[in-house]
């Protein structure tokens, strides 16, 4: 059961008074958009044993959607941050550059 | 015969009798006593039957480990099947009854089962019971049914209490043997709030029973000093009875106590689950030993060596007055000397390796204990316990050399650290050669938030097999554990322990090494399941090479004890067949717990009214009181139908429905959803979330709307209502509020967070009553207030004001097709308008209505229910709902999905009436055949029922349902399938039954 810190109000919290809200980063496809550029943004979604985007919401807490930059395999958490950004903030980029050199994910490096 | 010793016996109390039953049999054991060693000393060595062939079978470990000795506990309420005889702790009543047989223990039908067991080799089900087809169901699944599994479930409902229990430490220590107790002393002494559980009733583990020295003095009194140390240490926790069960991510970890088994009638919870969440964990589980595999290793009477010595030492209990040691290594030349030194025959230590030399090799010689070098045991000889052994040359097939007459052989084939938590959440483990076992690898341990390890192994559990190793490895692991956790102060210097020098271990996982099938076929690896050595070759053979196949092929491991005696020896069987190394074969995933822990204890107090809450409105007490038949709906306990003395529900639901169509009905629509969205960008926002237009509702006027989600699919319908030029009420349905308050907020703050938009769930800040039906605008006036009529307040419009003397919103919205006011009156004052409605419509013919009356009237007008209509895969378009999509809007959520071409599909099954042509009410879900079979040989289908009821008001079943093309075969007769076989007619229709030009609502 993962810790993971908010955020919005700085609390250590665990996995029970979170909710999980899938993959982060995802750009939203509206009316316009390909088939296959709207199907991406519905159904695919990146699935690493590794570097990890995703969603959390302290629902049992301060109620904000935040995300999360963690490790699937070994748990490790790089950072957490507030949902409202379209990329993940420089520090956790770094510090994900440097535990894991030449990571990738979608169009992040 | 296994009988009670004069001397020895440290854990019992000799001057406190228990009594017990087994069987119904009354025997009597010693406070202190296991119920195995209390069975034993009564010469009970027969336990219970094997799983598959029905094997007697008897107990073989002295600890957790135990796959054979499993009863039945207690009786009634507090029965329980599968209780381990060896970590079950004698209390004067305990009654246990043994299991898996037929007609009694002693005499077992299904042992015929060992006589057939060439035609029950591994995967036998899957090869047999494939065909015929129609068998599986009728012949084969009841047979197995019936004759599978161990014991029986409880069927009285439990009266004892389970509590969960939440803490933070520093470190957990996790076994309370000597590392694991070293481990928690460094750990305290350098300042870290300490948590040290053992799984037993005793401190010690292990070195109490082989007695060697720890800093200069016995294990025993070293152990009594280091207790009282950490007894006196504030930031040290100590609990008994404590097993840890799992360990998952981030150091959370589970442990399991059980309180008042071994006391049962004390004050307090059985058992308690502890959630536990620390910094660093280090796990102290020592060692198992591992079975040999010889021939008819499992009859009673073979036992693993250091469980022989357990029952000697701790409980003065002998198993037998002639033992025969069978070992590949020196540990077991101890069981030899225990028992020899109380008196006991040990006729010869069979040893398996060609050459051995070692100080306790040497004290077994002094004794007088014949030794033999090289051999093996060819087959144990007896049927209900151990006569006798036949020896053979290990290197050989298996020709008897000697027989040699004996009523207990203790075996040993090395020893396993126990390594389950540490692998639970990811720690890798390494192949030891030398001292033949996987142990722990502590480059490539579980890893924390912060990428470091947060589980430090110890001692024994650590592959330090001695004394020696194994304290100071407590020591440093509890040091380290401290550091790792921020604490650093000074404490004392490692302990230093010394016992017997050991030679190496010689791997032996066939004995004899050649032995032939007819051997094979008898040497058991797996005793609960009853899995032989035979049966991983074949599984091999088959081709169930990975060892997670061969596992499922074989169900090597997959009973209660989870593999812990026949894990190891079954993969080295299954890598010889497969001729690779024991790392590359790789063992199977250790999974919590690491032994069973009750259901109840998962529960915890969540049960009966704590299981989960019950949402309530201001109108329930009174519902409650007037005859509610409440259903849940969501956590609300919704009435529904008012019932009556002396009405059937039924009765009651055609009276509410006849009534509020001629009279007057008062509904609590409180549960429904209530939201307030707010701002300046308040309009822009709910355009995207409702698929029509709500930006351009005009103040004071309602909307119903739908809302998709970005699939397309229906998510939630509801009335829209601008409350003001920035503020808009959406009501959701009942079960919706929370989680599209939840899809609202994610929205906002996930993708247009630069709007300014507040939401505000006020779902409980009103009661909401619905007075509806030809007399509801009477009864309105009757009370006084705010003007109510037809020119005032228009259909789909709402006004605040009073009625009465209560503070209201009236909307003027219907679900029904009737004359309807939904009115808002804050939650305090809920309970008394709701009452003074009741009163003041007394001469109109009120009556209260449920939830079933609600349904019905909707389902008359054709109106549709999300959740009946819609399950999560129908669109606004299936239900003919074309008119709520906006064209003008760019966007919304569904907008983009609905071009999808499945969506757009004409094939589509679409919403329609459906009325059965003999009148009679459509089975709820069923479904309409049509000609020819699909590719599985089932009936093709053509639609299926959605909602359908008894109208009182039609006198006649009336159903909707989504049917192929529905909406261009009007007037068609389908057929829908009956649960019992047969089909029932009926004609495709408009859905709308009741007044289908809406004049009802609409004066």
């Amino acid at each position: 059961m993962l810790i993971l810190r908010c955020p919005y109000c700085g609390v250590e919290t665990d996995e029970t008074d979170l909710q999980g809200g899938g993959q982060a980063h995802l750009k939203r496809e509206g009316p316009g958009s390909s088939d296959d550029d709207f199907e991406d943004y519905l159904f695919m979604r990146e699935n690493p044993k590794g570097v990890h985007f995703e969603r959390w919401r302290h629902v049992y807490g301060c109620g904000k959607w935040f995300l999360a930059a963690r490790c699937t395999n070994t748990l490790e958490v790089f950072g957490t941050y507030p949902a409202q950004t379209l990329e993940p903030p420089q520090e956790i980029k770094d510090k994900i550059t440097a535990k894991r050199p030449g990571w990738s994910w979608g169009t992040f490096q | 015969m296994s009988t009670r010793l004069a001397s020895q016996g440290r854990l019992i109390n000799k001057d406190k009798a228990v009594a017990f039953t087994f069987n119904g049999k009354h025997l009597q054991g010693f406070e202190g006593d296991t119920l195995a060693s209390a069975l034993l000393a009564n010469d009970q060595m027969l336990i219970g039957r094997s799983f598959k062939y029905h094997r007697p079978r008897g107990v073989v470990a002295s600890g957790a480990e135990e796959p054979n000795g499993l009863v039945n506990l207690g009786k009634g309420a507090s029965f329980e099947p599968n209780a381990r005889v060896t970590t079950t702790e004698l209390f004067e009543g305990l009654t246990a009854t043994s299991q898996n047989h037929w007609p009694t223990l002693e005499f077992d039908v299904g042992a015929i089962n060992t006589q057939l067991s060439r035609f029950l080799p591994a995967g036998f089900y899957y090869k047999m019971f494939m065909y015929p087809r129609s068998f599986w169901k009728h012949v084969y699944e009841p047979i197995i049914r019936k004759s599978a599994g161990l014991g029986k479930a409880p069927k009285d409902r439990d009266h004892d209490t389970y509590e969960h229990f939440h803490t933070h430490v520093d470190v957990l220590v996790v076994g309370g043997g000597i590392a694991g107790l070293a481990a928690a002393k460094a750990a305290g002494e350098r300042g870290a709030r300490v948590l040290l559980i053992e799984q037993t009733a005793d401190w010690g583990g292990r070195a109490v029973v082989d007695t060697p020295t720890v800093d200069g003095i016995p294990a025993q009194e070293w152990i009594n000093n280091t207790i009282q140390v950490l007894e006196n240490m504030h930031n040290v926790d100590m609990r008994l009875r404590c097993m840890g069960a799992g360990v998952y991510d981030h150091g959370y970890t589970l442990a399991y106590e059980r309180l008042t088994d071994h006391a049962p009638g004390d004050e307090g919870p059985r058992h308690r689950l502890w959630c536990i969440r620390a910094k660093q964990i280090v796990t102290a589980t020592g060692a198992i030993e591992r079975p040999l595999s010889f021939a008819a290793n499992d009859l009673p009477g073979v036992l693993l060596a250091s469980a022989v010595r357990d029952y000697a030492v701790n409980f003065g209990v002998s198993i037998g007055d002639r033992t025969v040691v069978v070992t590949n290594n020196d540990d077991a030349y101890r069981t030899a000397i225990v028992l020899k030194e109380a008196g006991l025959d040990v006729p010869v230590i069979v040893d398996a390796r060609v050459q051995a030399e070692g100080e306790l090799i040497d004290r077994a010689r002094a004794l007088g204990i014949r030794v033999e070098m090289g051999k093996g045991v060819a087959s144990v000889k007896g049927g209900k316990r151990v006569t006798g052994v036949a020896l053979c040359a290990q290197a050989g097939e298996g020709a008897v050399l000697e027989e040699i007459d004996c009523d207990c052989v203790a075996m040993s084939g090395g020893w396993s650290p126990v390594v389950h938590l540490w692998s639970h959440c990811g720690g890798k483990l390494d192949w030891d050669a030398d001292q033949v076992m996987f142990r722990p690898d502590p480059e490539r341990a579980p890893t924390g938030a912060d990428g470091q390890a947060f589980v430090i192994t110890a001692g024994v559990a650590n592959g330090h097999l001695f004394t020696a190793e194994a304290v100071s490895d407590g020591w440093a692991a509890g040091r380290a554990a401290a550091k790792a956790a921020g604490y650093t102060k000074r404490g004392a210097q490692a302990p230093m322990g010394e016992d017997a020098a050991e030679g190496p271990i010689s791997p032996v996982w066939l004995m004899p090494q050649g032995a032939r099938h007819a051997l094979r076929a008898k040497a058991w690896l797996d005793f609960q399941n009853d899995v032989k050595v035979s049966d991983v070759q074949l599984a091999a053979q088959e081709g169930f090479e990975s060892v997670e196949h061969a596992k499922r092929y074989t169900t090597l491991g997959m009973a209660t004890d989870q593999g812990k005696l026949s894990n190891i020896n079954g993969l080295a069987i299954l890598s010889q067949s497969l001729n690779a190394d024991i790392p590359n074969v790789g063992t199977t995933t250790f999974r919590p717990p690491y032994t069973p822990i009750s259901m109840a204890s998962i529960a915890g107090v969540a049960r009966d009214d704590l299981f989960q809450p019950i949402r309530m409105t201001p109108v329930s007490e009174w519902s409650n009181n007037n005859g509610a038949d409440n259903e849940p709906v969501g956590q609300w306990r919704r009435p529904f139908a008012y019932v009556r003395p002396g009405e059937s529900v039924q009765t009651a639901v055609n009276r509410e429905v006849k009534n509020t169509r001629e009279n007057l009905g008062l509904l609590d629509a409180s549960t429904l959803g209530k939201l307030i969205v707010k701002g300046p960008d308040a309009g822009k926002f709910l355009d995207m979330m409702y698929t029509n237009m709500m930006s351009t509702l005009p103040v004071g006027k309602c909307r119903y709307g739908l809302m998709c989600s970005e699939n397309g699919f229906l998510s939630d319908d509801g009335v829209v209502v601008r409350m003001a030029e920035d503020t808009w009420l959406c009501h959701t349905t009942t079960g919706g509020a929370e989680h599209i308050h939840a899809h609202m907020e994610d929205w906002l703050q996930c993708e247009w967070w630069d709007w300014k938009v507040y939401v505000a769930n006020v779902t409980e800040q009103y009661a909401q009553i619905a007075v509806v039906g030809p007399h509801a605008r009477k009864l309105l006036r009757k009370l006084g207030g705010m003007d109510v009529s037809a020119e005032a307040l228009p259909f789909m419009q709402w006004r605040e004001g009073k009625i009465g003397d209560f503070d209201a919103r009236v909307f003027r919205i219907s679900f029904s097709g009737e004359l309807s006011y939904e009115i808002a009156v804050p939650a305090g004052q809920g309970a008394a308008f709701w009452e003074a409605l009741m009163e003041a419509g007394e001469e109109f013919g009120i009556m209260p209505y449920g939830t079933e009356t609600l349904h019905i009237l909707r389902a008359e007008k054709g109106f549709i229910m999300i959740g009946d209509e819609t399950d999560g895969t129908v669109i606004p378009q299936d239900l003919n709902l074309q008119w709520a999509l906006s064209k003008k809007k760019e966007d919304y959520l569904g907008k983009r999905a609905h071009e999808r071409s499945h969506m757009a599909d004409p094939d589509r099954w679409k919403l329609v009436g459906l009325a059965t042509e003999d009148g009679s009410v459509l089975p709820d879900g069923a479904y309409a055949i049509a000609e020819g079979e699909n590719a599985n040989g089932q009936r093709n289908t053509q639609g299926r029922v959605t909602s359908t009821y008894y109208s009182a008001n039609l006198e006649r079943g009336i159903a909707m349902g989504l049917v192929h093309k529905g909406p261009e075969r009007m007037g068609e007769v389908i057929e829908f399938n009956k649960v019992d076989g047969t089909t029932v007619r009926a004609k495709i229709v408009d859905p709308v039954f009741y007044d289908k030009d809406g004049e009802k609502q609409n004066v």
